[in-house]
């Protein structure tokens, strides 16, 4: 690509954002739309800043960060642990891979009210949805990683005289790193919006309960204030988590 | 020899997840709120049968799965193939695309049925969304994956730009749009099952929420269970409308 062409693309895009904003604007000056839909964009302005200052944000926000931390960590050593164990045995790998692909076709939202009855509408219920739809991304991409492996690789070292550690050190882990790395990033995303998910069916904290909880009340500046919060969020976490990503890929 | 050790293992794994189960929805849980499977065998037939109201909210959650997937398709395909015909699609509009692909659709669910009501046009809605996007991501992707070495041939055979299309392009493209059907049947279903599960006053929302607040776990996990098998049968679909129209890679 030219810069030219790049300059060109950069700036149709950022008039596409503006058309954007404009028609938003537009639309609710006109009243053209029910601002119960669509909120006027100062509106939403000053429900953010409102919302930032309250204690009920920080505690959402601490219940949500907490849910998704604990279940993205049981989803991580669950999904690794299942995917060395399978993705290093082809016999193995053969067998149930398909098991595993298959039940990730199926919603698992399915599933929740299971969840809700089993571990009340608190964090725990959240916590368990979201490790068990993490783990599956997690898992499916470690075993990819360890089959992809090239052996011609694991017979030189072995030829070389590698040990076992040795060459789990220097042929599969740096190996498999960047795929097992992408189902990492994958599967937090996952982990997150089940959290969020989870919290909006059915909760009494947490930002996807506040979300829900200001549609049931018709409030939709402040609906629409943490929806952007959690857009720009995600939006924030996808820059970082693709920047230490690629430095995870390059060496 | 491979394939027979690798559906006895398949077949054990299945067993003894299908056992430990059974013990211990019998034995270690509280059967007020989990199932054995014996238990949800027994209960299947008396959770349905008697009720012609259950019965019309997972057809009706089906013929919203359909539809909501039918406008995912036509749209997706129509928008993907716009999109990926230019270079100027790909770089200015791409990039919108990818970011709305990578935001966690829930958090706008309240609003969907703020907008959309509590019945079926909700669903179909946010069911539509959740299935658009993969649809749209692997048209364009199809578009670009094609062998650059058939369009200079093409072209050095003097081929127009409509022959190009309906004669490399398309053909080529089916694998890749198929794989995002796929993805977009799972998460279409997705989307419905979460406006359903989101709304308790009528469809499967409202029995999930009247079988858990009862106590009858067993018929929970029947109705979950029954639309988990719904979700295998749609893939499967899928994937045989996929063998039908790629026949003629095998010969």
């Amino acid at each position: 690509m030219t810069t030219q062409a790049r300059i060109a693309a950069g700036t149709i895009q950022l008039a596409i954002v503006t058309a954007f904003f404009g028609l938003w604007t537009l639309l609710t000056q006109m009243h053209a739309i029910n601002p119960l839909f669509l909120p006027a964009l100062p509106t939403v302005g000053v429900a953010l800043a409102r919302l930032v200052v309250t204690p009920v944000f920080w505690s959402a926000v601490a219940v949500t960060a907490a849910t998704t931390a604990v279940a993205y960590v049981l989803a991580v050593v669950f999904g690794i642990g299942a995917g060395f164990v399978i993705g290093r045995s082809p016999v193995l790998t053969r067998a149930l891979e398909p098991v595993i692909s298959g039940v990730f076709a199926i919603p698992i939202a399915l599933f929740f009210p299971m969840f809700v009855i089993m571990f009340g509408i608190g964090p725990p219920s959240k916590i368990a949805f979201g490790a068990v739809y993490g783990f599956f991304p997690i898992a499916l991409n470690t075993i990819a990683a360890f089959t992809m492996v090239d052996p011609l690789f694991l017979r030189a070292a072995r030829s070389l005289g590698a040990s076992r550690a040795q060459i789990f050190r220097h042929v599969y882990f740096p190996g498999a790193l960047p795929v097992i790395v992408t189902g990492l990033r994958i599967g937090f995303f996952i982990c997150f919006a089940s959290v969020l998910g989870g919290e909006t069916l059915s909760s009494a904290s947490g930002v996807g309960h506040q979300i829900a909880r200001q549609g049931e009340l018709l409030n939709s500046g402040p609906m629409y204030a943490w929806i952007v919060i959690v857009l720009v969020a995600t939006i924030a976490m996808n820059l970082a988590l693709t920047g230490s990503m690629s430095r995870v890929r390059q060496d | 020899m491979f394939a027979r050790t690798e559906s006895k293992i398949r077949l054990a794994v299945l067993l003894a997840i299908l056992a430990s189960w059974e013990i211990v929805g019998r034995f270690l849980i509280d059967p007020a709120v989990f199932a054995p499977p014996s238990r949800v065998l027994v209960a299947w037939w008396p959770t349905f049968a008697g009720n012609p109201k259950l019965e019309s909210a997972l057809l009706t959650a089906i013929v919203e799965l359909v539809i909501a997937f039918a406008l995912a398709v036509a749209v997706g395909i129509a928008i993907g193939v716009a999109v990926g015909i230019s270079d100027f699609g790909r770089m200015t509009l791409f990039p919108f695309v990818l970011l709305a692909w990578g935001l966690p659709q829930v958090v706008f669910l309240p609003l969907v049925i703020l907008i959309f009501g509590i019945g079926p046009a909700s669903r179909i809605a946010f069911g539509f969304t959740h299935g658009v996007l993969p649809i749209i991501v692997n048209t364009v992707a199809g578009m670009r994956n094609v062998n650059p070495l058939y369009l200079a041939s093409a072209r050095a055979g003097g081929a127009s730009r409509s022959q190009i299309l309906r004669h490399i392009i398309f053909p080529n493209m089916v694998a890749t749009v198929f794989t995002g059907l796929r993805l977009a049947m799972t998460l279409t279903l997705l989307g419905v099952i979460l406006a359903e599960l989101f709304v308790s006053s009528n469809g499967i929302g409202s029995y999930t929420q009247l079988f858990a607040e009862t106590f009858k776990p067993a018929s929970l996990l029947s109705l979950v269970l029954t639309l988990a098998v719904m979700a295998v049968v749609f893939n499967e679909l899928v994937r045989l409308i996929e063998s039908r129209f790629t026949r003629w890679r095998q010969d």
